[in-house]
């Protein structure tokens, strides 16, 4: 029983791995190996930075192919965190347009600059701090979880889903309902950080762990 | 109902031990980091920011420990600052478990330190701290200059400027502490931080002066912060981060109210 941290290169894997630990006693392991990917019970696609750098060093490490193969086959539980979410739409229109992994149909697109709050304050971008997840569908990974709780969110650009079904949880910022919670079959994928997320974030890692779709 | 507005407790910490008064007694050797992160954790701090004032290079193990410490208990955002100088500095702080580290003097220094840290490790664990004193006279408009050294040495750069060219630089979020106000328990200098906030799009955290939630409540809605950093109100237990947050909310403030993890 092990859970494979993807490690592809991009961002800090250590919170999620440390977090994982924290909800569950099965081996947590931070692997590129190929054979380690595919002999894990779960799997957790990481991502941080530019989509454009994350889905180049997936190709340099060559995972791409293999990540999209788990993808194609759903044999296992997969969660997608933050670029690890985004990563798995068709299409990014961030640094001009990048082709993405294409398992969810839909785009990840640029929050707009313009937007205010009921204050007339603008909105920053990043949309960074806790904001509120409305669970759009049931799903296991929202066990225990209150309806509007707060998670931690660190991202410029959000996913905009095609199809209702794959949509669990969105958020609200601006005039923008963000796609923040999206799955299908054994993979489930987040905009937000659930190892950040404090008592809420580590319950949907411990619902996770012991998931099975 | 939105984004919430962030309270961030920060630990002064020294040699592995969080400094600034943080009991009635002694100043120094007044607490361990881990346990007062655990507590503000509890209470649900919304980040915690680590400020290492060490000043021996042997007691930098002591806090890449300490910062481990809290990163495997503590799982909310974890920023690390003091004596963030070079890329393997970050890499250190991100791998001993911080999620963001804030950069001070080395930026003022070299400021394309702040732009190769973004490309290498992403905006958003990149932080950049201006220590910003007034230096307008009465009646002239004003105008504040960026100062290191605990605001003893003045640097020439106008600290409104010096925020807009270290976001285009790649500064994820900027922690902003007056140097007239820090430690005078009068409130934040209101002026810098609204000018500073609406010169740029990323994030503002206001620091320096906070001595009670009225303040609090004016760096939100005067001064047009996103998030309020402050260490002695909360060390002294004046008051709580759940007491804090229940009375900016109570002002009209989108505050996440739930309790942290271990409730």
């Amino acid at each position: 029983m092990t859970i494979a941290v993807i490690d592809y290169g991009m961002g800090n894997l250590h919170s999620v791995a440390k977090a994982l630990e924290h909800v569950t006693h099965e081996h947590v392991v931070i692997t590129r190996d190929p054979r380690r990917i595919q002999g894990a019970t779960r799997l957790v696609l990481p991502g941080q930075g530019a989509i454009r750098d994350c889905m180049g060093e997936l190709e340099k490490t060559e995972l791409r192919g293999l990540v999209q193969e788990l993808l194609a086959k759903q044999s296992k539980p997969l969660l997608g965190i933050c670029v690890g979410q985004q990563m798995l739409l068709d299409h990014s229109e961030e640094s001009g347009g990048i082709p993405c992994l294409g398992f969810l149909a839909g785009e990840v697109k640029r929050f707009p600059t313009d937007m205010v709050d009921d204050r007339e304050q603008r909105l920053k971008v990043p949309h960074m701090g806790w904001n509120l997840v409305y669970q759009h569908h049931a799903h296991p990974l929202w066990n225990g979880i209150d309806q509007n709780e707060h998670f931690y969110f660190v991202h410029s650009y959000y996913v905009a889903a095609s199809e209702d079904a794959c949509v669990f949880g969105t958020t609200r910022y601006g005039r923008v309902d963000a796609h923040v919670a999206i799955g299908r079959d054994a993979t489930f994928a987040v905009q937000f950080h659930p190892e950040k997320s404090s008592r809420a974030g580590l319950r949907l890692l411990e619902n996770f762990v012991t998931w099975s779709p | 109902m939105g984004l919430a507005k962030r309270i961030i407790p920060c630990l002064d910490v020294d040699a592995g031990r969080v400094v600034k008064g943080v009991n009635f007694i002694g100043i120094r050797d007044a607490g361990d980091p881990v346990e007062i992160a655990q507590r503000y954790n509890l209470q649900g701090a919304d980040e915690i920011t680590f400020l290492d004032i060490t000043a021996s290079h042997e007691d930098r193990d002591t806090t890449v420990e300490m910062v481990e410490r809290i990163a495997g208990e503590v799982f909310i955002p974890l920023t690390v600052g003091g004596g963030i100088r070079t890329c393997d500095d970050i890499r250190t702080m991100l791998n001993a478990g911080a999620d963001k580290v804030s950069i001070n003097t080395a930026a003022v220094n070299n400021p394309d330190f702040v732009r190769e840290a973004a490309e290498r490790f992403g905006s958003q664990c990149i932080v950049v701290a201006i220590d910003a004193k007034r230096v307008s006279a009465e009646g002239e408009s004003p105008r504040w200059e960026i100062f290191t050294h605990g605001g003893r040495r003045p640097t020439g750069l106008d600290a409104v400027e010096w925020a807009k060219k270290m976001v285009a630089y790649g500064a994820g979020e900027l922690l902003l502490t007056s140097m007239d106000r820090d430690g005078t328990k009068a409130g934040f200098d209101l002026g810098v931080t609204r000018a500073i906030s609406d010169a740029v799009t990323v994030p503002v955290i206001a620091s320096g002066g906070v001595g009670n939630l009225d303040h609090l409540v004016e760096g939100v809605l005067e001064g047009g912060a996103d998030a309020v950093l402050a260490a002695s109100i909360f060390h002294f237990s004046e008051y709580t981060i759940p007491e804090a947050k229940r009375y900016m909310a109570e002002r009209g403030i989108e505050m996440r109210l739930s309790q942290g993890q271990g409730e």
